[in-house]
């Protein structure tokens, strides 16, 4: 060892494992122990929704967030992932189910989600603002129309039923606890991409196009394809979502892809905030609960009005949803001189 | 054959080959109305009754939508504001002028009960909820979206989930008949086509509001101001106009609006939940098409819907839903700033 | 507004604490309520009670009400208790508002769902509960039964297709129409009232030239009215609730000179009590179903009688989904009773009541065939002007005890298919 080598530094590996803090370790702890602690219809139906919906919202929030692009079709993508498992596996409609094995379905259609995404992002790359949310918004309701009406591929209103979680290792990933382990491992990936893409070149470069895209063009970057290839990976991560929720409910159909629950997920994403990737899942939290136990609390007739103005005083106090709310909050409950930072 | 003259023997310029064109275009049209089909048209397409009727009802429609979209495209050109509450304003006027109408007897009445409490409902939303969230144009949509979200189940809550059809005056129902031909029977008769009074008269007050609206911001005062403050609300309020209050006169005029095509447009297509998405998304696509804060291209836009819509519906029934999403799409992403708006 | 929080350490532990207090109060909804007052049975119910087709399920509701009302709260010697789910007529919602009330609100057994094509969403999830009994609500998807049966799940009331038992042969032999168009929306539950139509009329010998579809959702039909062929005799209309009511007042405003024929939810209560000028292209309207306004039954007429004293804010007459929900929970208590409300184990004693459980309904009697379906009357009726200037449907032939093949050999009724946009056919 000579005298101008440089003490090696803590490796990437290392300064995660410094970063941890107690409150990081004791949600990582709760998530894993959380099906083990609730009953199967708390693991499966509320938690593996609540995963689900907040990796859609987390596409959006990826989008949104970093790119200043709202897009509204992600829950299409998802749902294009979903019809593609049932048309290419296995259905009990009658119609199309090529039953290919579950290992070439599952990839197969996170990659055409992703493709999907892909065009979409090229038509919308040269809009900008409001303009973005209404033309994926626009393309989320070509498609659900299209789906309805289309009889020979997307079995029209009914859509498809009968899809089938696969059985590996022994283990039938429908079953409540494997399902949300599934899940859980699946949104901690998504969750963990999305946090290292927005740290990297690419992230960067993505924000940086977002702020001011005419000086990323006058360095030299491909604005458009930084656009598109954040499209893509928002695809992939929506794709994946599609897949599970296809397994989750056992079925697809236009209604799950209609224009309310499109909104529903710009909802999620908006209450849970846009400034950091856990706020969709915070979002999802939240909007399931109340989705699911509203009927309980207020009939269920007015259930909507629930949502309608929770998310109305969440827009109106904080802007940045949960997340803001939570920053707002911060200073008056620590001590000054204990915090941190 | 002079020196002189040989210049001009490259041929037409674009701007007289597109008028030949549009020419052409209307000698077609006329042609296809007014004369009696042959055989092999109608073989080919179908009776010449559906055909004229399709038009018809989509130029109708379209009257209807212009009425809806003209307020919104306002609200957007001035305001920067995509409210997409504008379909519940739509069918809160719509019950409302129908609880008025149904609890006076007065059909007018209830046009009029649509319009003014719905401007009020404009001046309502600006004052408290818009003026807040000024130049803030994401969270203005979002807090749109959930104004919309309460609306639509409050008034289900109301209104419940009936179906009410308006009672319209003596003097609007029933079918004229109109100088088209349809069929020559073998009698040599000629039958005219008939065509609902009512559909006419919808169009007829689309094309006078639509030419009142265009007095309105053309040749008054206030006018100059609502599209200078569209151009640049920065030298408008520099230049000492009362900005908000322009503001407020304009959401009035476009909330208005939208209860005013509320009680006509439930008249003819029934008031019942989920008229309110049905009529945002068609003011959505009529505006995009159009250009925003352009009331001519909200025109335009509103023909192109409304043919697009009834002409797919009756020649290509399973998709033709769809086309007019498709139309945004193309028209957003080819020239986002719409058919008549101005480049951003 | 969107700046991204780049500090690394404290605010993400922050954000961590914030949701793991969020995870605790979720946690705090751990348990379900299994546990229940000695002596109880929970029964949940699937109605349309949000979006536009909350007025039918509503009036599902009341149905269910009158029943256990009937019944006196009890049934079995045990206390009915009811948990209420809701959709919002798209499968998924169904099926999530039957998950919700199996798996979380612990009832032992479900009424419902209103919609055909939430009944078979239904079926596929009762599949995988075989220990909960399933009562259809007023599901009119021929599939529920007819192909691929639940065990589990059980119909009281007639499908989509069997309403229309009778009609066709109606319209051909005594109003004599030869040539009918048809004008219909685009989903499951009008292809089975189209089929049921078709498999009478077409048999009978008439001609269907012309099928028009329409997309759902669809509010605007004079084009659909203009492209009418001008040489039928009448006009099949299989639409609901809005739209039905939009075609008529748009039929009569454009001068339309054909007969109608009504499907089952074109001149129902819903349609007829609608305020608006399309009363008068209506009289005569011969249209079939389930139930019938002025059924003179002395049964019926109890039943509308009850129906109107305990609802003040319900229709003029209890509607087929009124009925459905009544026949299908009334089946349920009586069963209930049968066995001295033992829901325990695999509920194979309530099963085998239930399948074998034959009763007197307010529109006849009615029982189940092998594959759960009820056998029943229907009821062809012509919309009549009453004394009080009300439309309303009079009976004109009741036809007996219709089974799912309409009375037809199974193996070739099933050889006609699937009900969908081509067929049948019979041009």
């Amino acid at each position: 060892m000579s005298i101008t080598d440089v003490p090696a530094g803590p490796n990437a590996f290392d300064r995660f494992f410094q970063q941890l803090g107690t409150g990081q370790i004791l949600l990582a702890v709760a998530l894993v122990l959380y099906p083990f602690l609730v009953s199967p219809f708390f693991a499966f139906q509320i938690g593996g929704q609540i995963l689900i919906l907040g990796m859609i919202a987390l596409s959006l929030m990826m989008l949104a967030g970093y790119g200043g692009m709202v897009s509204l079709a992600q829950l299409t993508l998802a749902g294009i992932a979903s019809y593609s498992v049932a048309i290419f596996g296995t259905n009990s409609v009658g119609l199309m189910g090529f039953g290919w094995p579950w290992w070439i379905v599952v990839p197969f259609s996170i990659l055409i989600a992703a493709l999907v995404a892909v065009l979409i992002g090229l038509i919308s790359v040269r809009t900008s603002g409001i303009y973005t949310i209404m033309i994926t918004l626009a393309i989320g309701t070509a498609f659900f129309y299209f789906a309805t009406q289309n009889h020979s591929l997307f079995n029209g209103f009914a859509g498809y039923r009968g899809i089938d979680a696969p059985t590996v290792f022994g283990v039938y990933w429908r079953d409540p606890i494997p399902f949300y382990y599934l899940c859980l491992a699946v949104a901690v990936v998504a969750y963990g991409l999305v946090l290292y893409c927005a740290r990297s070149s690419f992230g960067l470069a993505l924000q940086a196009t977002r702020d001011n895209p005419r000086r990323m063009r006058a360095i030299g970057y491909n604005v458009t394809a930084v656009k598109v290839f954040a499209y893509f990976l928002s695809g992939l991560i929506a794709g994946t979502a599609g897949v599970l929720y296809a397994w989750f409910n056992g079925r697809i159909s236009p209604g799950t892809i209609s224009v309310g629950e499109i909104i529903g997920v710009l909802v999620i994403a908006v209450i849970g905030g846009l400034r950091h990737p856990i706020g969709p899942f915070l979002g999802a939290l939240v909007y399931v609960l109340m989705k699911t136990f509203a009927i309980d609390l207020i009939g269920a007739e007015r259930f909507n009005t629930l949502i309608g103005l929770v998310f109305l005083v969440i827009v109106f106090i904080s802007p940045d949803g949960i997340l803001g709310l939570w920053e707002k909050l911060k200073p008056h409950l620590a001590p000054t001189s204990l915090r941190s930072s | 054959m002079s020196i002189a003259g040989t210049s001009k023997d490259e041929g037409l310029t674009a701007k007289q080959a597109w008028g030949l064109v549009g020419l052409l275009a209307v000698a077609v049209l006329l042609w296809l109305f007014l004369a009696v089909w042959p055989d092999e048209l109608v073989a080919a397409v179908g009776p010449k009754k559906v055909f004229v009727n399709a038009v018809f009802n989509g130029v109708t429609v379209a009257g209807l939508y212009f009425l809806v979209a003209s307020g919104f495209t306002l609200v957007f050109g001035l305001m920067r504001n995509v409210n997409l509450a504008h379909g519940s304003l739509y069918l809160l006027g719509a019950y409302i002028g129908y609880s008025a109408a149904n609890w006076t007897g007065y059909w007018l009445l209830g046009i009029a009960a649509g319009m003014l409490s719905m401007a009020v409902a404009g001046v309502l939303l600006q004052y408290f909820v818009f003026r807040k969230l000024e130049g803030d144009d994401l969270r203005q949509t979002l807090v749109t979206i959930g104004i919309s979200i309460v609306a639509a189940d409050l008034m289900l809550a109301i209104w419940g989930g009936n179906t009410y059809q308006f009672i319209i005056p003596d003097w609007l129902e029933g079918a004229v008949a109109t100088p088209i031909i349809t069929a020559v029977k073998s009698s040599g008769e000629t039958v005219y086509m008939n065509y609902p009074f009512y559909r006419l008269m919808v169009f007829v007050a689309a094309v006078v509001i639509g030419v009142a609206l265009w007095l309105l911001l053309n040749k008054t005062k206030i006018g100059m101001m609502i599209r200078a403050g569209v151009d640049d609300r920065a030298m408008l309020s520099a230049s000492g106009v009362n900005v908000q209050l322009i503001f407020t006169a304009v959401f009035a005029i476009g909330a208005g609006l939208a209860g005013f095509a509320g009680v006509v447009g439930g008249s003819v297509l029934s008031v019942a939940p989920g008229e309110d998405v049905r009529y945002l998304l068609a003011s959505l696509v009529v505006v995009i098409v159009g250009g925003m804060g352009s009331v001519s291209g909200a025109a335009i836009g509103a023909l192109l819907v409304g043919l697009a819509e009834q002409i797919g519906l009756v020649y290509f029934p399973t998709y033709g839903v769809v086309l007019t999403f498709v139309i945004m799409v193309v028209v957003l992403a080819i020239r986002p700033q719409g058919l008549m708006g101005a480049a951003r | 507004m969107m700046e991204i929080e780049s500090k690394l350490g404290g605010t993400n532990m922050s954000l961590q604490r914030k949701a793991i207090m969020a995870l605790t109060l979720a946690t705090a909804f751990v348990a379900p309520t299994l546990a229940m007052a000695e002596g109880t049975i929970k029964i949940g119910t699937l109605a349309t009670l949000e979006g536009p087709f909350t007025v039918l399920g509503q009036d599902g509701m009341r149905g269910v009400e009158l029943a256990i009302k009937e019944h006196n709260g009890m049934a079995g010697g045990m206390k009915i208790e009811i948990v209420k789910g809701s959709t919002d007529a798209s499968p998924d919602s169904a099926v999530k508002a039957a998950r919700k009330l199996v798996e979380q609100d612990g009832v032992q057994l479900v009424v419902g769902p209103l919609s055909g094509d939430e009944g078979l969403a239904v079926k596929d999830y009762a599949k995988t509960k075989p220990n909960i009994t399933f009562v259809n609500g007023t599901s009119g998807a021929q599939d529920l039964t007819l192909r691929d049966p639940a065990a589990n799940y059980f119909r009281f009331n007639t499908d989509g297709a069997q309403w229309m038992a009778g009609l066709g042969d109606y319209a051909y032999n005594v109003k004599g129409y030869k040539k009918v168009a048809t004008v219909a929306e685009d989903y499951s539950f009008p292809y089975s009232q189209v089929f049921g139509f078709m498999a009478g009329f077409c048999k009978a010998g008439g001609h269907v030239p012309s099928k028009s579809w329409v997309p759902i959702g669809n509010k605007d039909f004079s084009s659909v009215i203009a492209a009418l062929p001008d040489d039928v005799d009448a006009i099949y209309v299989a639409l609901g609730g809005a739209d039905a009511s939009n075609f008529l007042s748009q039929y009569q405003q454009a001068g339309g000179k054909a007969h109608l024929i009504g499907g089952t939810i074109t001149v129902d209560q819903t349609v007829l009590g609608s305020e608006g000028k399309s009363k008068d292209v209506v009289i005569g309207t011969p249209s079939a179903g389930p139930v019938a306004d002025n059924n003179d039954s002395p049964a019926w007429a109890k039943f509308a009688a009850d129906y109107k004293a305990a609802f003040k804010d319900g229709f003029p007459a209890p509607s087929l989904f009124a009925h459905g929900y009544y026949v299908n929970t009334k089946a349920l208590l009586l069963a209930l009773d049968q066995v001295k409300g033992d829901v325990s184990g695999d509920q194979s004693k309530l099963r085998d009541a239930l399948s074998k459980l034959s009763f007197d309904t307010p529109t006849g009697k009615v029982s189940l065939d092998k594959n759960r379906n009820a056998i029943a009357d229907i009821y062809l009726s012509e919309v009549a002007k009453g004394a009080d200037g009300k439309l309303y449907n009079k009976v004109v032939k009741t036809i007996p005890q219709v089974n799912e093949t309409l009375g037809q050999d199974e193996a070739a009724f099933l050889k006609l298919g699937v009900a969908n946009k081509d067929n049948p056919d019979c041009k």
